[in-house]
């Protein structure tokens, strides 16, 4: 099981469609929403996504096809 | 004196220890640094303040180091030049320009931030320091990791402006161009900060980078003789910038030093990439990422991390906000030259050409008092500037030329009237 940690901004047009939905539902992945801003035409969501690794690249592959904006949030750094 | 309390989220509020570490576990917020102002209100006072060394250091009780500054030493303490002929050719009565264009070492106000971002990296015991940057981050980078002994990783976009390029290569540092925007620069370093045990000056040391523009604003106001002006232009690019000198605004008045906070904040874009500028004028707090194309690379940020912040401050202050055209850039640049002796980089130009319009808009009025905030040196730019400049007059080294070309120039002069 793999981890990430992503910011999805999603464009006007994707707004009305049940994409996280799909994510947990065609993918396998396990979401967990930690903070959101959706309005009527723009919106974003900071999301925590648990799967296998392969189901994380297909899923977040299909998320760029439908022009959903995926930014990772990174991890903070181990003190060496 | 215990002056850190540490970290805190933006947006939930959660508490977390000085570490190096930037977002929120629980609702994945930005953190900031929280200070104790209670203690340290009992040791900083106006006299202790001007006891300090002439640099950014003299308020170092307000930025988030702890042990000995490492680098930097001579970093900030810049002029606030009263701007007589500029004033006179804004039809105002009282401009100032904080002058970063001469801010020690990189010529930027970047400076100030990386000088309290490796001091911090150092204290937390990394080797390695590394950045994305439009290029005066690169610059800062660089130098003060040579000064620190630290190894260095800079990534820039591919296209960026040879001055911006060699003035970062001449450190020795290891220079990635990527071919691609600064956003994607920056999505690229998450991913290697997340690989790397770098101290990612503005990913995962963010919070504490950030705070060293605080600098920028103590100075403007104790160099205002302990005041606010009625309005600070900002140019802004991250975001970060405009949102740290309304900070260290309010944090004087929470600190007792000054009264009251008078100063309108407005953020100054560039037309090509002015997502900033676009919220105020719709007044909408969603950020529409856009694709830079302008000439001021320093603020090509078409998703910048602070947007959202860099909004709030501009209302929050009651600011507003203006976009650039390439052309108004330039004539910034030009303006600011010849009506102050000052050379300043794209960005200064954006800065000078929001300041005008917003005077025509009538957000900024004739009796007000502006501090327009120049944050970069013009030589590091130069390319827009070729076309519009060209020298005067070339002659043979004999008197008699010279006497020819002044006649031809005074002729010339009195035709075009
Ligand atoms: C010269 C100059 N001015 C202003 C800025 C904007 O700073 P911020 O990213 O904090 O908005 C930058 C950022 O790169 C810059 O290089
Ligand atoms: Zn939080």
């Amino acid at each position: 099981m793999a981890r990430m940690r992503v910011r999805l901004t999603f464009p006007p047009e994707r707004i009305q469609e049940p994409i996280i939905y799909h994510l947990v539902k065609d993918f396998d992945i396990v979401t967990n929403i930690r903070r959101a801003d959706v309005k009527a035409d723009h919106g974003w969501v900071a999301l925590e996504m648990e799967g296998d690794e392969a189901s994380l690249e297909r899923g977040i592959a299909w998320l760029k096809g439908k022009g959903v904006t995926v930014d990772p949030i990174e991890h903070d750094v181990i003190i060496p | 004196m215990e002056k850190l309390k540490g970290l805190k989220c933006r947006e939930c509020g959660r508490a977390y220890r000085a570490a190096p570490v930037h977002v929120c576990e629980f609702c994945f917020g930005p953190l900031e640094v929280d200070y104790h102002y209670d203690a340290i209100r009992q040791v900083v006072t106006r006299d202790t303040i001007a006891a300090g060394p002439t640099s950014m250091w003299r308020y170092r009780d307000l930025l988030p180091v702890e042990g000995d500054i490492a680098v930097g030493h001579h970093v900030g303490f810049t002029p606030l030049v009263r701007a007589w002929n500029l004033a006179q050719e804004l039809g105002l009565r009282e401009v100032w320009v904080k002058n970063d264009s001469v801010c020690h070492p990189t010529w930027s106000f970047k400076d100030r931030v990386v000088a309290v971002a490796l001091t911090k990296a150092k204290e937390f015991g990394f080797d390695t320091v590394a950045c994305a940057s439009t290029g005066n981050l690169a610059n800062s980078v660089a130098a003060h990791a040579a000064e620190a002994s630290l190894k260095s990783y800079i990534f820039i976009p591919a296209d960026l402006e040879q001055g911006k390029v060699l003035a970062t290569l001449v450190y020795n540092p290891t220079l990635v161009k990527v071919e691609g925007t600064y956003d994607e620069v920056n999505r690229l370093c998450s991913e290697i900060a997340d690989k790397y045990h770098w101290a990612f000056v503005n990913v995962n040391f963010r919070p504490y980078y950030s705070e060293g523009s605080k600098s920028y604003g103590y100075e403007i106001v104790e160099q205002l003789g302990w005041r606010t002006p009625d309005h600070v232009v900002v140019p802004c690019a991250g975001g970060s910038l405009i949102t740290k000198i309304w900070k260290a605004m309010k944090e004087f008045k929470t600190l007792g030093l000054i009264d009251r906070v008078t100063s309108k904040v407005h953020a100054a874009q560039a037309l090509g990439c002015g997502p900033i500028v676009t919220m105020i004028k719709n007044d909408t707090d969603v950020l529409v990422p856009v694709r830079p194309d302008t000439i001021a690379k320093s603020l090509a940020i078409g998703n910048p991390a602070d947007g959202y912040y860099a909004y709030k401050t501009a209302k929050e202050s009651g600011g507003s906000g203006e976009h650039a055209t390439d052309a108004e850039i330039v004539e910034g640049m030009l303006l600011l030259a010849r009506t102050e002796g000052i050379f300043t980089e794209t960005a200064g130009g954006v800065t000078v050409a929001a300041t005008r319009k917003l005077i025509e808009r009538g957000v900024i009025g004739k009796n007000d008092s502006v501090v327009i905030c120049i944050t970069g040196n013009g030589l590091k730019t130069p390319d827009p500037l070729y076309e519009r400049l060209e020298s005067h007059v070339q002659i043979r080294p004999l008197l008699s030329a010279f006497d020819r070309a002044l006649a031809d120039l005074k002729s010339q002069s009195v035709r075009e009237g």
